[in-house]
């Protein structure tokens, strides 16, 4: 195993100087010469299509240099590719979701650009939209999920439920929600002859250097793409979404850098969402509390035009030791942007289903909810019987059990008061899947002994510009303040999408083999300046299965005359491999605890079905997790090595922490009031008795 | 595209003033619907004050006037003529960080820090409030300030250790 004891200190943020005096340049923070300000004109309606269109007004006020509409934008290619989306670049005058893009306004400033856009009169030719899935004309089953079929049988699960001691079939919902990153999403794109630079809020370089060269139909070798910091991305900044192009398209209109940003009601349309799901468990087990079988159905939606899964049921395959299970997702079309990526996507959504379902089994049987669990665990992969690389399940739920106090707990819900207020304790297994994606790095040591780490991979606060210089100043012996990292910047060696929690796990190795091999070089004699690059590519076997695992818990007060929930304490433990910097890893599983906060309690995007659109687009009315939301919050990080995931043993840390946190709420709110809430959010309408 | 001949101003036309900006005075010719937000970072460069929404809700663009923290989204820049503008730029003195700003690196208060220059001025007038600062009140007084990256329990830390080096 690779000693590395140094790695895992608790340094601080290699970029916290520059991130506390505002020194670091997000993307809209650029401001070339003849810099002009785009806005986006979005449309008011959910389905249909442009009938009328006259920019003359916005035309006419003072600082406008163009607005750019389905009659004028230059000719792209905005269809569906691969895995990109279709993107709506004003090559037609369709509308197919609300606050779609019909026009791009370009000014020199941007109190005119917004001025304008609200100047240009637009007429629609209106079609009735479905913005809910019970309403769906269009329900399929689709081909695959990540390459594998979206059914998935195990044994017989329908006898098995027919004959369990104990049964629990119930529908879980989970609303639609918006990522909603503090920096709304922005590109500055500039044209130098037939070469495209764009500063771009995102979370992969790489693909938004593609995708650009799809769309204009150029080499990809004329687009560099830079991204040195972004404003968070959960998701949303994964995908390569309508404005990027947008933003090039009219810097290329008004031979003129522009600067594009998305106004915040804006970050509820074309960036992506987690789409509402409708869940069925039916759990059945024996009279020992041992799950006999599971069977889970998932119904989510999607836009008309693209397909996106969040495939909430792929959690049930690999948590339990079930003998016999059945999972299915179906997708009903709406009219409605498409969804995307949403941090832990799948997990979030079923995990809040299968860990109330359990918690609901347990009041059944009589079991404690940790005990059920226990009873129920997996040693081994149950879909095929690979060994984990590594599992501290256990661990956790012994750990978070002892520091939230989970021996005070009484069984009976309702039973527990502390003045007014009903009291009550709830816990949620979490697990992530760690998976390895091809990465390249360069790591160079200067004559000076400085040493820099060069890789196009992101930092989303995810902590990168830290736990890389970590681990190749472990490597070469050299003090972490004379090692740098560079990143976000399509002119550096090619690194991975930041998502799937795939970062460190692939960046994370390259670096370290690449330290390993500059260490080797130099022993052997090799002077200074000199570097070393490695492309890595995860192996095709798979020997094992990995995954990271950890332990929710939450403690409420439910004011039983108001219905208020306040969240007193969250814990959860987590074991996710070797830790790679002790401090931005418990930010990382806070700061999921905290979206798992807002999923249980908070979030949700309301439409008005009539119109299919979105009623809720500001942070006035989405409601995220404020400070006082929230009590006290601890995040423990249980020790594991793992000698199979990876050389470094690393697992990966940026979405476990929201997985079960919302049903880990849920169930304290039951244990607190005796009711079980299966739709969230949880608000005090829905605890009124 | 253009018509040149027909531009017209859409408002009430430009205004002559003076904003004092981090100690500095600079003067402005601006229309008076330009926001605070707007006149610091796109007519003096100062991008440390950032744009989260725009309309008041999530206090990343949260500066000091007069030492209390204002929502510069919310508020006109002809509107604080005469008046003393904090940003987050002026914090760090001879490359040395405010004891704030200290505070939020030791407890990683931050992650992506896009939030970051809106918590840190928000941190200080709760700071020179001289109220009693326990968890519950800093987690209220900060409640206006929102992160998405959920930093909150190490920006209570930060916040109540900042206090406490400032009082030093």
């Amino acid at each position: 195993m690779t000693a590395l004891p140094l790695v895992g200190a608790p340094r601080d943020r290699l970029d916290g100087r520059a991130k506390v005096t505002g020194t670091a340049r997000y993307a809209a923070d650029f401001a070339p010469a003849r810099l002009a300000n785009a806005v986006i004109v979005t449309s008011t309606i959910a389905r249909g299509r442009v009938a009328r269109l006259d920019p003359t007004r916005a035309l006419a006020g003072e600082g406008v240099i163009a607005v750019m509409t389905h009659r004028n934008a230059p000719k792209v290619r905005a269809e569906a590719s691969g895995l990109f989306y279709e993107l709506m670049l004003l090559q037609d005058d369709r509308v197919r979701y609300d606050r779609q893009p019909v026009a791009v306004v370009i000014a020199e400033a941007i109190e005119q650009a917004v001025e304008a856009a609200a100047l240009i009169d637009i007429d629609y030719e209106r079609e009735v939209p479905v913005s809910c899935i019970e309403d769906s004309r269009d329900r399929y089953t689709p081909e695959d999920i990540f390459g594998d079929p979206p059914d998935a049988t195990r044994g017989d699960p329908d006898s098995a439920l027919a004959s369990a001691r104990f049964r629990v079939r119930q529908t879980y919902t989970t609303p639609v929600e918006h990522h909603n990153p503090m920096e709304p999403h922005a590109t500055l794109a500039q044209w130098d002859g037939d070469r495209l630079t764009v500063h771009d809020s995102t979370q992969g370089i790489t693909n938004v250097r593609r995708r650009l060269a799809e769309v204009f139909e150029m080499p990809v070798e004329r687009i560099r793409v830079l991204s040195p910091y972004m404003g968070g991305g959960f998701g949303c900044k994964g995908g390569v979404w309508s404005h990027v192009a947008l933003a090039a398209m009219a810097s290329r209109l008004v031979e003129r850098p522009v600067k594009l940003a998305l106004s915040r009601p804006q970050m509820f349309s074309s960036v992506g969402h987690r789409p509402r799901t409708i869940q069925t468990l039916d759990l059945g087990a024996d009279r020992d509390g041992k799950l006999q079988a599971v069977v889970h159905r998932v119904l989510a939606h999607t836009s008309e035009f693209d397909e996106f899964i969040e495939s909430s049921a792929l959690i049930t395959k690999v948590l339990y030791a079930v003998p016999n299970m059945r999972t299915t997702h179906e997708l009903a079309r709406l009219n409605v942007a498409t969804p995307t990526y949403t941090r832990a996507p799948g997990e979030s959504s079923g995990s809040f289903a299968l860990e109330s379902a359990l918690d609901e089994l347990s009041y059944e049987i009589g079991l404690d909810p940790i005990e059920l669990r226990l009873r129920n665990y997996a040693d081994v992969d149950p879909e095929d019987g690979r060994p984990f690389s590594s599992k501290h399940l256990r661990e956790c739920y012994a750990l978070g059990a002892e520091k939230i106090g989970w021996s005070a707990r009484r069984a009976k819900p309702g039973s527990v008061r502390k003045g007014r207020m009903l009291v009550g304790m709830g816990m949620a297994t979490a697990t992530y899947p760690a998976f390895r994606w091809p990465a390249s790095a360069i790591v160079r040591m200067e004559k000076d002994g400085r040493v820099i780490v060069r890789s196009g991979t992101q930092d989303l606060g995810t902590g990168s510009y830290t736990v890389y210089a970590q681990l190749a100043s472990e490597v070469l012996g050299v003090p972490l303040e004379r090692v740098r990292v560079e990143l976000g910047d399509t002119d550096l060696p090619q690194a991975p999408l930041s998502a799937g929690s795939v970062t460190a796990a692939s960046v994370g190795t390259v670096v370290y083999q690449a330290s390993v091999d500059l260490r080797k070089r130099l022993e052997r004699g090799e002077k200074a300046p000199l570097e070393s690059r490695v492309d890595g590519k995860p192996p095709k076997d798979e020997p094992y299965s990995t995954h990271s695992f950890g332990a929710q818990f939450a403690r409420v007060e439910v004011d039983p005359d108001l219905g208020l929930v306040r969240l007193q304490k969250m814990v959860g433990a987590f074991a996710a491999g070797r830790i790679l910097n002790r401090k931005t890893a418990r930010s990382q599983y806070l700061g999921g605890m905290v979206w798992g906060a807002g999923m249980a309690l908070h979030e949700i995007t309301r439409f008005d079905d009539r119109t299919a659109r979105i009623m809720t687009a500001n942070l006035g009315e989405y409601l995220v997790p404020v400070n006082a939301d929230l009590g006290e919050m601890e995040a423990y990080i249980v020790e594991e090595e793992d000698e199979h995931v990876n050389p470094i043993g690393v697992k990966g840390v940026g979405e476990i922490g929201i997985v079960g946190a919302a049903a880990a709420i849920a169930n304290a709110v039951y244990n607190a009031t005796g009711i079980r809430i299966r739709d969230l959010p949880i608000t005090p309408e829905k605890l009124f008795v | 595209m253009s018509m040149l001949a027909q531009r017209k101003a859409i408002g009430p036309g430009r205004s002559r003033f003076t904003l004092q900006v981090n100690e500095r005075s600079y003067e402005f010719d601006i229309e008076p619907r330009v926001t605070l937000l707007d006149a610091l970072r796109d007519r003096l460069q100062l991008t440390g004050t950032k744009k989260g929404c725009d309309q008041g809700t999530c206090g990343a663009c949260t500066v000091l006037v007069d030492n209390r923290p204002v929502l510069s989204c919310l508020t006109l820049a002809v509107m604080h003529a005469g008046a003393r503008v904090t940003t987050i730029e002026c914090l760090e003195r001879d490359g040395k960080l405010h004891p704030m700003q200290q505070a939020f690196v030791e407890h990683d208060a931050f992650q992506c820090g896009y939030c970051t220059p809106g918590q840190i001025l928000n941190a200080i007038a709760l700071a020179k409030s001289e109220r009693d600062l326990d968890d519950d009140v800093i987690r209220e007084h900060m409640s206006g300030n929102i992160c998405r990256c959920g930093a909150y329990a190490n920006i209570v830390a930060a916040v109540r250790d900042g206090a406490r080096r400032m009082r030093e």
